[in-house]
C-alpha cells in the first residue's frame, strides 16, 4: 500500500480537524489504490496550507483564495482523469475564491475540493469569516455571529455541472466519504466541519461541533451525487497559419504619387469609415505603394465618431500618425467634431465635407459634396473615397474599383448609380456658380 | 498602365505576427479575458493556438496559466492595465514558483479605466516595481512590425530559459494599426523544445547549478515528486520562514536575471560617426524616433539612435553606450518619462532631455526639436 504522508508529525495544533482531514485523505487514496505520483495536491493560504510538506504527492501551494483557479489550470492542462487533482482550501479561501469554485463546478473540471470549514480565520488570530454561524463566538466576535454563514454546499449544488457535493463532520473515520468524492469524474466538493482548537473552542467553551452545525441550520448530508460530463480540454492539432504568402497583394496598377500622402476619414460609427479607409489602403498597395491605416473610435461600439488615418507612400512608412494630414474627409457631424482640432491646424490641403455640414475656419481648400444625401448615411464614406479619387487622382480609380469589386460589399452596391450621383451638380455648386461673379 | 515593381505584401497588424510567432515557437495555450485594445491578440489566438480558454476574469486567467505552466506547457495571455492590475499578485506567484509564461501587455491611456481606445506607454514604472521586494521582472518591447514577428519567440525562449513570467510590452497602435508588410523575408521560427529533468536521483525542485535556473519537471509526472510554492521556500519547495537556504533561494530569483541577461539582450543601435547626441526610444515611439533621425540626417545633422527592446532589468550595456554621448534624448508616450526615471532617477541628469506626452503619439517633429535644441 502506498504512503501518501511522510512519517513526520503533522504540522497542526493538537485536536485540530486538519489532522483528521490529512489522515483521512491518505486513507481514502489508499482505499482507491492511487499512486502518489498520480495525485496533485493544490493548497490555499491558511493553516491547512502548510500540509504540503507532509504529502508525498505532487504539491502546488498558491495564493489566498485562488487554489481552485490554480487547480483548474493544472487539471485542464493534464487533461487526464487518471491524474487526480485535489484542492485543500479553508472557509476564508473559499469566500475569496467563490467565483473560482462556481466556475470550476460549472465547467466540470476534474478535481475534488475539500473545504476545511472551522468558521473562522485561524492563521491570523480567529477573526470571523463569511462562514461563521449565527451565535458562534470568536476572539474578534465575542457577542457571536450576527448572521447566518454561507451554506457553501447549497450554493455549489445549485451549479450545473457539479458531480458530487457533501458535508461531513471532521471527526472519526470519514475516509470512505472522501474516497467517494475522489473517485468522481468532473467536479466534486466536500465540506468538512471543524472547530478550531485555538480560537473556536476557547471562545465557545463546551460547545460541540454537532451543535454548532445544527444551530447554523447546516445539514450533514450528501447534496449532489450524479454522473456528469467532465471537462475535456480541446487540443487542436490541425492549425492553419494566420497568413500566407499566397494571399499577398499583387501590384497591378501604377501611381504617380511623388510624396507621401496622409488622409484622415472622419464620420460616424456604422457608416463604413473603417471599411472605406481599408479600401483606400488596399488600393494604394495594389498601386505599388506602402500603406498604413490607424483607426480611432470611442470605447462604445456602434455609436459616436469613427475615424481612420491612412498614409500612402512609395517610401517606407515609419511614423503612422497624421497630425497634419493632406486630406480630411468628413461625412458626419460626429466626424466634424473629431476633426475640428486638426482642421484648425491645417496649413493647406483639402477638406472634403458633407454639404449638410458647416465647414469650420481652416486653411484647407473646402470641397463640399452631398455624400449623405446621394449615398445614404451608410454609404457616405464609400461615396466619399470614390469622389476623392475623382477629384485628386492620387491613386488610380481603377485600383479602387479593383479592390472594391473583390469585396463582397460590391455585390449589394450600385456602382453605376454612385458614379452618376458623383457627376451630378448639387445646390452648393450651382449656388457658387451663380453667385461667383458678384 | 505599367505596373510598378514591388514585392507583394499583405495588409497586416502586429497582433497577427505576434500570435503566429508564438504558435510556431510552440505556445500551447492562450488564456484570457477580453479588453480593449488587446482583443485582436485574443481572437487570433483562438484561431491559431492549440488550446484556448476564455477565463471568467483576469485573476482566474493568471491562476489558470500558472496551473497550466506547472504541467510543462507554455501559456500566453494578453491584457491592458486594468486587467494586468488584477493579475499582479498572481504574476508574483508565477515569479516565485518560477513558471515560464508570456503576458502581452497592450498599453492604453490611464489612470484607471482611462481611455480604452487610446494608446500609451504608461506602464513601465509599474512593471519596474511589480515584484514585491524590488525583484526584476523581465520586460521586453518591440519597435516595428518585424519585431512583432521576431521578439515573441525570443521572449518565449527567455521565459523558458530563465523559468520566469515575461511581460511583452506593446501599445495599442503597435498591434492594431494595419500596414502593408512583406512576409517573404521573415526568419523561420522553430518550435522551442522544452527540456525537463531526466535524472534518476530524487528531483529537488529549486536546486540549481551555475545557471542559477532550476531544472524544470512537470507536476503529474510518474517518476519524481514535484513541488511548486509561492511562499518563501527551500530548495525542496517546502515553506520556510527565513532559513538561510530559503532566503538564498529568494535572492537567487534576482541574481539569475542579472547573471543571464546577456543571453536575452535585444536592442538596435544605429550609430552615426561624430554624433554627440543619442536618441533613446522604445515601443510605439521608436517609429517616430526613426523618422526624426532620418530627417535630421537628411538635413545634415548628426544623431545616433538606440531602440531598446530588452527593457527590464536594464542591461548595463545601455549605460556604456550612453557614456559615449554628451547629450541624450529619451522619447516615450507618458507624462513623467518613466524609462528616463528608471535610468536616471527623479533627480535626472542635466545632459538628458525627455520628450513626453499623453493621449497622442509623440511626433517626429517634437523629437527633432529636442535633439536639435542646444
Amino acid at each position: 500500500m502506498n504512503n501518501f504522508l511522510t512519517d513526520a508529525p503533522l504540522p497542526f495544533c493538537k485536536g485540530c480537524g486538519h489532522n483528521h482531514i490529512a489522515a483521512n485523505t491518505e486513507k481514502a487514496l489508499q482505499l482507491l489504490g492511487y499512486d502518489p505520483m498520480n495525485i496533485v495536491l493544490v493548497t490555499d493560504i491558511g493553516c491547512h496550507g502548510i500540509i504540503d510538506k507532509s504529502f508525498l504527492t505532487h504539491t502546488v501551494h498558491g495564493l489566498h483564495g485562488r487554489s481552485v483557479a490554480l487547480a483548474t489550470g493544472v487539471s485542464a492542462a493534464l487533461n487526464n482523469p487518471d491524474k487526480k487533482v485535489i484542492v485543500f482550501i479553508g472557509d476564508g479561501g473559499a469566500t475569496i475564491g467563490m467565483q473560482h469554485l462556481i466556475d470550476a463546478a460549472h465547467n466540470g473540471f476534474n478535481m475534488t475540493v475539500v473545504i476545511h470549514n472551522n468558521f473562522l480565520y485561524g492563521m491570523t488570530g480567529g477573526q470571523p469569516s463569511e462562514f461563521t454561524p449565527f451565535g458562534f463566538k470568536t476572539p474578534y466576535l465575542p457577542e457571536g455571529g450576527v448572521k447566518t454563514g454561507y451554506d457553501i454546499c447549497k450554493l455549489i449544488s445549485a451549479v450545473d455541472g457539479v458531480s458530487y457535493v457533501s458535508r461531513l463532520e471532521g471527526i472519526s473515520d470519514f475516509s470512505k466519504e472522501l474516497a467517494e468524492a475522489f473517485s468522481r469524474k468532473g467536479f466534486s466538493l466536500v465540506e468538512v466541519m471543524e472547530i478550531c482548537p485555538s480560537y473556536g473552542v476557547k471562545s465557545n467553551p463546551g460547545m460541540k461541533l454537532s451543535k454548532v452545525v445544527e444551530g447554523a441550520g447546516l445539514k450533514i448530508e450528501k447534496f449532489v451525487d450524479r454522473e456528469v460530463e467532465a471537462y475535456k480540454t480541446v487540443v487542436k492539432s490541425e492549425l492553419k497559419p494566420l497568413f500566407n504568402e499566397e494571399d499577398a497583394i499583387k501590384t497591378l496598377f501604377a501611381t504617380t504619387l511623388k510624396k507621401p500622402i496622409r488622409l484622415m476619414l472622419c464620420g460616424s460609427a456604422g457608416e463604413g469609415v473603417q471599411a472605406a479607409a481599408e479600401f483606400l489602403l488596399k488600393a494604394g498597395i495594389t498601386s505599388g505603394l506602402n500603406g498604413t491605416k490607424k483607426g480611432s473610435y470611442p470605447v462604445t461600439v456602434g455609436v459616436g465618431f469613427s475615424a481612420a488615418e491612412v498614409i500612402l507612400s512609395s517610401e517606407e512608412i515609419l511614423y503612422t500618425g497624421s497630425p497634419n494630414p493632406d486630406v480630411i474627409c468628413v461625412t458626419s457631424a460626429d466626424g466634424l467634431e473629431y476633426a475640428r482640432k486638426t482642421l484648425a491646424n491645417m496649413k493647406g490641403g483639402k477638406l472634403f465635407i458633407d454639404s449638410s455640414l458647416k465647414a469650420p475656419e481652416t486653411k484647407a481648400e473646402v470641397i463640399p459634396f452631398p455624400f449623405r444625401e446621394r449615398g445614404g448615411a451608410k454609404n457616405s464614406s464609400i461615396y466619399n473615397i470614390f469622389y476623392l479619387l475623382k477629384r485628386t487622382e492620387m491613386i488610380p480609380m481603377e485600383a479602387l474599383l479593383h479592390v472594391f469589386n473583390e469585396n463582397k460589399i460590391a455585390k449589394k452596391f450600385d456602382l453605376g448609380k454612385m458614379f452618376q450621383a458623383l457627376e451630378e451638380p448639387f445646390y452648393a455648386e450651382i449656388n457658387e456658380k451663380t453667385t461667383a461673379p458678384m | 498602365m505599367e505596373a510598378a515593381v514591388k514585392e507583394s505584401r499583405l495588409i497586416m497588424d502586429g497582433s497577427e505576427l505576434i500570435i503566429e510567432s508564438l504558435a510556431r515557437a510552440g505556445a500551447d495555450v492562450f488564456i484570457g479575458y477580453p479588453i480593449t485594445p488587446a482583443n485582436l491578440l485574443y481572437s487570433y489566438s483562438q484561431e491559431r493556438l492549440p488550446s484556448f480558454f476564455a477565463a471568467p476574469d483576469e485573476i482566474s486567467t493568471l491562476q489558470w496559466m500558472c496551473g497550466y505552466a506547472t504541467t510543462g506547457k507554455f501559456p500566453v495571455t494578453a491584457s491592458s492595465f486594468p486587467g494586468f492590475a488584477l493579475m499582479l499578485e498572481s504574476v508574483n506567484m508565477a515569479y516565485m514558483m518560477e513558471l515560464p509564461m508570456l503576458i502581452i501587455l497592450v498599453q492604453r491611456l490611464g489612470p484607471a479605466t482611462g481611455t480604452a481606445t487610446c494608446g500609451a506607454q504608461g506602464d513601465l514604472a509599474l512593471l519596474n516595481g511589480a515584484i514585491s521586494g524590488g525583484f526584476s521582472l523581465p520586460v521586453v518591447s518591440i519597435s516595428n512590425m518585424k519585431d512583432c514577428w521576431e521578439m515573441p519567440a525570443k521572449a518565449m525562449q527567455m521565459a523558458i530559459d530563465l523559468r520566469t513570467p515575461v511581460v511583452f510590452l506593446t501599445s495599442k497602435e503597435e498591434i492594431m494599426t494595419l500596414a502593408s508588410f512583406s512576409i517573404a523575408k521573415l526568419n523561420a521560427i522553430n518550435k522551442i523544445e522544452r527540456k525537463f529533468y531526466e535524472g534518476d536521483e530524487t528531483y529537488v525542485p529549486y536546486k540549481t547549478g551555475e545557471s542559477m535556473v532550476p531544472e524544470f519537471l512537470p507536476v503529474g509526472n510518474s517518476k519524481h515528486q514535484v513541488r511548486f510554492t509561492a511562499s518563501t521556500h527551500d530548495q525542496k519547495g517546502i515553506i520556510q520562514n527565513t532559513s538561510k537556504e530559503a532566503i538564498d533561494n529568494t535572492k537567487r530569483l534576482e541574481y539569475k536575471h542579472r547573471q543571464n541577461h546577456k543571453q536575452h539582450l535585444f536592442y538596435d543601435y544605429d550609430e552615426q560617426n561624430g554624433a554627440e547626441t543619442l536618441l533613446i526610444s522604445y515601443g510605439i515611439t521608436s517609429a517616430a524616433s526613426r523618422e526624426a533621425v532620418k530627417n535630421i540626417r537628411e538635413e545634415g545633422g548628426k544623431v545616433s539612435l538606440l531602440k531598446v527592446k530588452t527593457m527590464l532589468p536594464v542591461p548595463p550595456v545601455y549605460f556604456e553606450l550612453m557614456d559615449k554621448y554628451k547629450k541624450m534624448v529619451i522619447a516615450e508616450e507618458n507624462l513623467s518619462g518613466q524609462f528616463r526615471n528608471i535610468l536616471f532617477g527623479e533627480r535626472g541628469n542635466k545632459n538628458v532631455k525627455g520628450v513626453n506626452g499623453i493621449a497622442e503619439m509623440i511626433t517626429p517633429a517634437r523629437i527633432m526639436d529636442a535633439v536639435l535644441c542646444e
